[in-house]
């Protein structure tokens, strides 16, 4: 290394600092600088792919860590208090060992600091050292630390992308490289990325690149070439660090972005600092105590004061100064105010923010390993990001959920569709769906319901319904096989059977060979157009079951389309494994299964016999097995239209950037040419594909959309269709949609548009010039879209189920139970969403249901008026007093804004404060997150925002608490979230129980702190009153720091990490417990157990004082008793609160480590720790009798109140808490009754099930729609249920 | 943040400990345990007042005031003179046989021992006799540390404001005088005595002084303060010691001597008694009393009654606090459990 001028160093600092602040990089390959020193490299500005996110270093670990420690303003106030004793005049302890409570707390928070940041280097270093490719002459095998800016890296199937990369080149033959991007953000699925197509080895080109950004989405490069050409390139072509490679052999990528610029990194902002509301309140209690601690200490100094002052002379025992001169008896007052501070200071409990930090890294880590909270599909726990507010969830009284991916599964079930004005059903798929789905009672109401005679009949001919009969028994067999076989075997994707599998609709299959057979190789009729645009119109990619990954893996069918029906019998009995063979003992269990079936009675016997109508043409496909697709779609709308052309027969074979290969039902295989593919987006809502069909060799428009988006382009009817009712299909499928959304589906419309080559041609040319366009270019390829859809010709529609996740009717009403609002928001159209909405149970048949969907702000206004005054008339009303309705809300976006406006803002929120849900339709993610922020600021409650999806990230930051759900579109909700589950039904055990106990824990114990703290004080300040207010301490300086630091702490630590107040079975049958546990820390509460303290202290004094009084007691021999007593005391306190015995093991520990160690202490020390000298003095305490009669009397008399306040309720008068607790002691069989009896008294809600059926039809013009309540709610009072409730209790007390 | 290849099972272990499942037990309080409960404290409790207050109703205890205020008291000539010697004598009588063994301790109320400078004022070191704080008291028996630059021994305010008047009991048997002895030894803290308070091991003890002086107040130096016993000085004289033990509270008494032998061994039989006292200890400078007490103790110490009546309040409590919860559960239960 040769010798630079520190003036050049500072240049070169300089000059990094520019290059790295530029807007554009030029960033060149490393290659041809290889070997050179380091000053010569030219991307040296960069940093390296090392990363680094600890927070110290090993040499500067105790400075920066104190710093840091000392934005704490408590821990300044005590090293203040520390300090203060050296001042002599003032001191009260030694000074030295004042110093050791606050070393001891701020080296125990340096610990957790320090073992924390160990764990963030050993996580580093584990990433610093995976391996990976870089090219150095050949491809060497390097650490990811090793990657610079401007190398080749190398990376191969199945591998984590080390740093942000420009593809070069890739091994696949369409040069793209597949990657999944889900332990990122994003999707799940699989992206494509197009290779630019260069020469990694004779690279020698420039790549200018933007400043590095956390734009996931966005990333604006191009490469000029030696020649000066420069070609673009975007997100597309940038492979992200963390993302893994699948389905491409190998890949090799030009480095951008290293280490701590890539965009993953840039995005990780780590766990996240909230303060919970708990710890708002306990501040303000901090300052309460500090109040009191300074009147205390005023007291104090006035008492020393006037003691002083009552002297007639100068005793003896008065410490005179050198020159035989005592202080004035006003400034020894106000000395001794400050030594008072310093005996008092434990007021403030110092130890109290360190133990909050311990009790809740222990909450978390129960929260984590919950098993109830564990998802085996996707093999995660319930993760917490944010640390410190997991008592904020016993708090919620909002919740807002999205809908579609937290509500829903988002996982795609094609349920139905109508081609050319006709409905097909798919009854039988309806069925296989209701069969797969078992046991769940909620989602069998709705499939049985399904089939509405007033929505289907017209659809239906009279063969079908003669089927309704053997439906219903099919499915009740297919039930108890479920069951069967779940117990038998558990590992089968039934997920995913449930998306690919669909069982065509008979009818359809009819009409469609009929077609085919009519138009033979001309391919015409719409029937077979409306399955081509399914299997076409998309970006679903297919790849091989390369992947090792379990992806969604069907199976290819090569059996000809007569033979294509897959029976209900054939689905219902059909078992797979994991790789979708079909298993040699499912055959075996077949016949296993039978007979109890048929021992089950007549119905099933029926049941069998329609089955074996089908058995037939149960298909052999074994052979077939092994070549199986796996289909890639970036929504999962579109893999399950591709699969229900698969079942069709339309199967969609392969996709490449310029073709597609479909095998038709005769087994055929066409390859269309694609020319275009215009992408879908928010504001067309729709997307269309151009293929030259390979037979006709026209140029065919396959155009897929929202109804909205799709009906007003409709053009010229569909060409070869039989003339008579040709104008009725819009009308008809216009209907059918309506149904499909009133029945909360999801709907598409499909369309077909012939383009004549010149048209095509010309549209081609503008097409071009506007993908080439730099500016505005987004626009202008949106704008040659909107050019070419036009007149369609309406081929048909399909119905998607989103399907309601498991449990989440349950969930809802639980929670509701809770007390908690539930508020959906979501994009859905309000027909949809109402239905979702009944289906889980947000809206009920006899809730009062306000419909809000206006134009005008003026009607808005005054509706927002009348309806206010209407439920408040409602609810005044004399008669309605015991019942009064549920109210709901449904609000569409566009009303909604208009609601959020700062005039109407109040009223809304007035309204929807007496709602009990409310559904906000068709919002956009910023009206949700808006919604929040509102709620949550003017109403002054606790939120908490559930989503799953990149739209909800809004919401999820402005709530309190937000809650991701891990799920099908990818970890950017999870990433913002400070929860993150798996399933919408976890939020139950969350909330009801993690949240109550996190709560009710740490609550309890912040109060304990307090009291604690407060209780053992006060005995220094009665005894003030005893020693001329002199500020001097009875027991021993070092025993009062051991009973703060040792004999006292861990008991409330456990207490707050482990404690139960009522069960989690209990929580869970019990909602509303959840109400009542929100209450537990309050202003009262908080001055109750100070006044207790203040009781306690007294009692724990004055006992042993009256006891001693006029004896020849010493003072340390005064002070072990009473140090004792409070010991007992204090603990036996926290007992009276607790229930789990690892407690009494502590407590009995705590106990026992005071005996050791003050017996040890007074044993051993004669001089080491001078003023005082409790040598020896709890020896002869404990052999003299008094001591204990002492102790048990004093301990009783402290305790007395207490105990009373927390049990005798219970016995006489019934409190809600206290009956839970006896239900906690029920056996499980007993409780479980007991807590349906509970809920039959809560009312009918209990057992009312969801329907489907007529909702409140939400119509455009009326806007309020209000149904009068049945009169079902009995509400027996809460009088008669306690009484129930105590009664039974007893019974099972005392049998 | 990049996660490794996820581990196939990442499924939470299932045990009572991770799914919090731990046994629970807490007393549950129904009627049926409490009231018995509180019947059967109660009692126990009763007992024990009982027991301690029948106990503390044996002790007998005779108090004087020589403090001297009144005019009418022989020690008023005494009372305002600071410093000087000064003799005066109490007369007083015993009705009953004052059972013995008596203790006879001297009291100080309004004294504030526990003032908290003054009880810090002491050199342990110096008092376990290491001869190097001899030299060099602690600083915090300052301002008794040095004295004209010499170091005082035993330093500080505590040893230097020590107690000392001194007591002679005579019993009158046919107008003469009989003297009761008194017995000075044991009368500390055996482990004061034996462990925690040396003298330095140099002989004679008062070459261990050399270079000292003694507290202000004192009249004389520590290693002369038994001229009778020359094994009771230094820092193990007994009155030292018993001093030194600085009492918890302003009121306190001092254990001075006890009387148990001779002819008094059993107690002080029933007459009439003199107590020659040698008033030096001032203490109308901060309106102090000074008494003399006799007292004979039991297995709870001196006479107090407190304790017991506190047993035997609570202990009724607790019956009563039965009997109505009894009547409040025969008035509210009985008839809903039929």
């Amino acid at each position: 290394m040769t010798w630079t001028s520190p003036l050049e160093l500072v240049r070169d600092a300089l000059r990094g600092q520019r290059a790295r602040d530029k807007d554009l990089r030029s960033l060149v390959s490393n290659l041809p600088y290889e070997g050179l020193e380091k000053g010569k490299q030219p991307n040296r500005y960069f940093p390296g792919n090392a990363i680094k996110t600890t927070k110290y270093s090993l040499l500067l670990f105790i400075p920066v860590n104190l710093f840091e420690q000392f934005h704490r303003l408590a821990n300044i106030y005590f090293v203040g208090l520390a300090i203060l004793n050296f001042i002599p005049v003032v001191n009260a302890f030694q000074p030295e060992v004042a110093l050791i409570p606050i070393c001891v707390i701020m080296s125990l928070t340096a610990l957790k600091d320090a073992w924390e940041d160990f764990r963030r280097y050993q996580s580093d270093r584990k990433l610093n050292n995976m391996p990976c490719f870089i090219y150095k002459k050949q491809y060497m095998g390097r650490h990811w630390k090793d990657v610079q800016v401007g190398d080749f890296v190398k990376v191969f199937c199945n591998e984590i992308i080390p740093a942000d990369l420009l593809l070069l080149h890739t091994s696949d033959t369409n040069s793209v490289c597949l990657v999944e991007m889900s332990n990122l953000d994003g999707e799940t699925n699989l992206k494509q990325r197009r290779d630019p197509e260069f020469e990694p080895e004779s690279f020698n080109s420039i790549v200018v690149c933007e400043k590095p950004n956390n734009n996931l989405n966005h990333f604006k490069c191009f490469v000029e070439k030696p020649d000066k050409e420069k070609v673009g390139a975007g997100i597309e072509s940038l492979l992200l660090r963390g993302c893994t490679v699948r389905n491409t052999d190998h890949a090799v990528g030009f480095v951008v972005f290293a280490g701590h610029e890539t965009k993953s990194m840039l995005n990780n902002n780590g766990p996240r600092y909230k303060r919970s509301k708990l710890e708002r309140k306990l501040n303000i209690d901090v300052i309460f105590c500090v109040i009191l601690l300074f009147a205390m200490c005023l007291v104090g100094a006035v008492g020393h004061y006037s003691w002083l002052q009552a002297l007639p002379g100068v005793p003896p025992y008065l410490v005179p100064d050198s020159s035989g001169h005592l202080d004035s008896p006003s400034l020894s007052g106000f000395y001794m105010f400050f030594t008072m501070i310093i005996l008092l200071q434990v007021l403030i409990p110092i130890s109290l923010y360190l133990s909050i930090e311990l009790v809740k890294i222990g909450q978390i880590f129960f929260i984590n390993n919950d098993v109830d909270m564990y998802d085996p599909d996707t093999n995660s726990r319930v993760q917490c990001k944010s640390l410190n507010i997991t008592e904020d969830l016993g708090q919620i009284e909002y919740i807002f959920s999205d809908k579609t991916g937290t509500l829903t599964e988002n996982k795609m079930v094609y349920r139905r569709c109508s081609v050319m004005g006709t409905e097909y059903p798919h009854k039988d798929n309806a069925i296989r769906l209701a069969v797969l789905e078992g046991e769940e009672t909620e989602e069998d109401v709705i499939f049985d319901q399904k089939p509405q005679p007033t929505k289907t009949t017209r659809s239906l001919d009279g063969s079908l319904e003669g089927n309704n009969f053997v439906d219903t028994r099919q499915h009740h067999r297919g039930r108890r096989r479920r069951k069967l076989s779940r117990s038998a075997s558990t590992d089968v994707a039934f997920s995913s059977e449930l998306e690919t599998e669909v069982v065509p609709d008979r009818m359809l299959l009819q009409q469609l060979s009929r077609a085919q057979s009519s138009s033979g190789s001309g391919m015409i009729d719409p029937y077979l157009d409306f399955f081509l645009a399914l299997t076409i119109c998309n970006t679903v990619v297919v790849s091989m079951a390369t992947a090792q990954r379990q992806r969604v893996i069907s199976h290819w069918l090569p059996s000809p389309s007569g033979s294509k029906i897959c029976s209900i019998c054939t689905s219902c009995y059909r078992k797979r494994n994991r790789n979708g063979t079909i298993a040699e003992d499912s055959v075996i269990e077949e016949d296993h299964i039978k007979t109890p079936v048929k021992g089950m009675g007549s119905e099933d016997m029926d049941g069998l016999q329609t089955c074996s109508l089908h058995a037939p043409s149960l298909p052999v496909k074994p052979a077939a097995a092994s070549d199986n697709l796996s289909y890639e779609a970036e929504s999962p709308d579109e893999a399950a239209l591709v699969h229900a052309a698969k079942a069709y027969g339309f199967i969609l074979l392969a996709r490449t950037p310029d073709s597609v290969t479909v095998r038709l039902p005769s087994g055929k295989e066409l390859v269309f040419e694609l020319l275009a593919t215009l992408t879908f987006d928010s504001t067309r809502k729709r997307m269309s594909v151009l293929v030259r069909h390979p037979i006709t060799k026209e140029y065919v428009l396959y155009t897929k959309g929202a109804d909205y988006a799709i009906m007003e382009l409709l053009g010229t009817p569909y060409a070869g269709m039989c003339s008579g009712n040709q104008k009725n299909i819009a009308a008809d499928t216009q209907h059918h949609l309506d149904c499909y959304a009133k029945e909360g589906l999801r709907t598409l419309c499909f369309t077909k548009k012939v383009v004549s080559e010149k048209l095509y041609e010309s549209w081609s040319v503008n097409r071009q010039r506007a993908l080439a366009a730099i500016e505005n270019r987004e626009e202008l390829v949106m704008d040659s879209a909107v050019e070419l859809e036009t007149n369609l010709s309406l081929l048909g529609a399909t119905g998607i189920e989103d399907r309601l996740q498991e449990s989440v009717p349950d969930t809802i009403v639980a929670l509701r139970e809770a007390g908690i609002q539930v508020w959906v928001l979501t994009g859905d159209k309000t027909e949809t969403a109402v239905n979702i909405g009944y289906a889980c149970r947000l809206l009920e048949e006899e809730d009062l249901v306000i419909n809000m969907n206006l134009v005008f702000q003026l009607l808005c206004t005054s509706l927002l008026d009348c309806t206010l005054e209407e439920v408040r008339r409602y609810s005044a009303d004399p008669r309605n007093v015991d019942t009064t309705p549920d109210i709901s809300l449904v609000i569409d976006g566009r009303t909604l804004t208009m609601a959020l406006e700062s005039d109407l803002r109040d009223r809304f929120l007035e309204l929807a404060k007496c709602c009990r849900s409310v559904l906000c339709c068709r919002v956009t993610p910023l009206q949700k997150s808006r919604v929040v922020k509102v709620v949550r600021e003017k109403l002054k409650v606790m939120t908490l925002a559930v989503g799953d999806g990149a739209n909800d990230v809004n919401m999820i930051q402005a709530a309190d608490v937000g809650v991701g759900i891990s799920g099908q579109e990818g970890m950017q909700a999870v990433m913002a979230s400070d929860f993150s589950i798996s399933h919408f039904k976890h939020l139950r055990k969350l909330l009801l129980v993690h949240g109550h106990w996190c709560y009710t824990r740490l609550a309890n114990m912040i109060i304990y702190f307090f009291y604690k703290n407060v209780a053992y004080v006060n005995l220094l300040f009665w005894y003030q009153f005893f020693c001329g207010f002199s500020g001097t301490a009875m027991i021993d300086y070092w025993l009062m720091i051991f009973f703060n630091l040792f004999f006292t702490s861990l008991p409330p630590i456990m207490f707050g990490i482990m404690d139960k107040d009522v069960s989690a079975e209990v929580l869970l049958g019990v909602p509303e417990l959840y109400r009542t546990g929100q209450g537990e820390y309050k202003f009262s509460t908080f001055w109750v157990s100070m006044l207790d303290a203040f009781y306690q202290s007294l009692v724990c004094f004055f006992i042993p004082y009256l006891a001693y009084k006029d004896s020849d007691i010493d003072v340390f021999t005064f002070g072990t008793p009473l140090n004792t007593i409070s010991l007992f005391t204090i603990l036996l306190h926290l007992s009276i609160e607790i229930k789990t015995w690892v407690h009494w093991v502590v407590m009995l520990g705590s106990v026992a480590m005071y005996f050791i160690v003050t017996l040890a202490y007074s044993g051993i020390c004669i001089t080491c720790n001078p003023p005082s000298n409790p040598y020896w003095i709890l020896q002869s305490q404990m052999a003299d009798p008094m001591f204990y009669l002492l102790c048990i009397i004093t301990t009783v008399v402290a305790l007395l109140p207490r105990y009373r306040h927390c049990y005798s309720p219970c016995g006489a008068w019934g409190n809600f808490m206290c009956l839970s607790r006896q239900l906690d002691r029920m056996d499980p069989c007993a409780r479980e009754q007991w807590i349906k009896e509970w809920r039959s008294f809560r009312g009918s809600r209990g057992v009312k099930c969801s329907r489907f059926s007529t909702p409140s039809s939400p119509n455009l013009e009326s806007p309020v729609d209000i149904y009068p309540q049945s009169p079902t709610v009995s509400d027996m009072g809460d009088e008669f249920t306690l009484n129930v409730l105590t009664d039974s209790c007893e019974r099972t007390l005392h049998t | 943040m990049v996660k490794e290849v996820k581990e196939l099972v990442n499924r939470p272990d299932n045990t009572a400990y991770t799914q919090q499942r731990l046994p629970a037990w807490q007393p549950m309080l129904s009627a049926g345990i409490v009231i018995p409960g509180f019947v059967s404290i109660g009692l126990v409790f009763i007992g024990i007042g009982v027991a301690l207050f029948v106990t503390s109703q044996s002790i007998q205890v005779l108090e004087i005031d020589y403090t001297g205020v009144e005019q009418s008291s022989p020690c008023f000539k005494c009372s305002d003179q600071t410093g000087k010697k000064c003799d005066c004598v109490m007369n007083f009588d015993i009705d009953s046989l004052f059972k013995g063994p008596v203790f006879f301790y001297y009291g100080l109320s309004n004294y504030f021992q526990n003032q908290r400078k003054y009880s810090v004022s002491i050199d342990y070191n110096q008092l376990t006799g290491d001869l190097d704080y001899f030299t060099n008291p602690d600083d915090a028996c300052f301002p008794f540390q040095n004295d004209r630059n010499k170091p005082i021994v035993p330093c500080g305010a505590i040893a230097n404001s020590m107690f000392n008047d001194t007591f002679q009991l005579f019993q009158l048997v046919n107008g003469q005088k009989k003297e009761v002895p008194l017995d000075g030894k044991g009368i500390a803290w055996w482990t004061d005595y034996n462990t925690k308070y040396r003298n330095p091991s140099v002989t004679p003890l008062r070459n261990a002084f050399n270079g000292t002086v003694k507290p202000p107040s004192w009249p004389q130096a520590a290693y002369e303060l038994d001229t009778e016993d020359t094994s009771n000085n230094g820092f193990i004289n007994q009155d030292f010691l018993v001093w030194m033990r600085t009492a918890a509270l302003p009121d306190f008494r001092k254990l001075y001597r006890r009387i148990t032998e001779g002819d008094y061994a059993s107690g002080l039989p029933a007459g009439n008694y003199s107590l020659e006292i040698v008033y030096n200890y001032p203490v109308l400078s901060f309106d102090g009393r000074k008494k003399v007490v006799f007292s004979n103790v039991s297995w709870m110490g001196g006479k107090n009654e407190f304790l017991g009546i506190a047993y035997l309040v609570i202990g009724s409590l607790c019956v009563l606090m039965s009997i109505v919860m009894l009547i409040v559960y025969a008035k509210f239960k009985f008839p809903e459990e039929d």
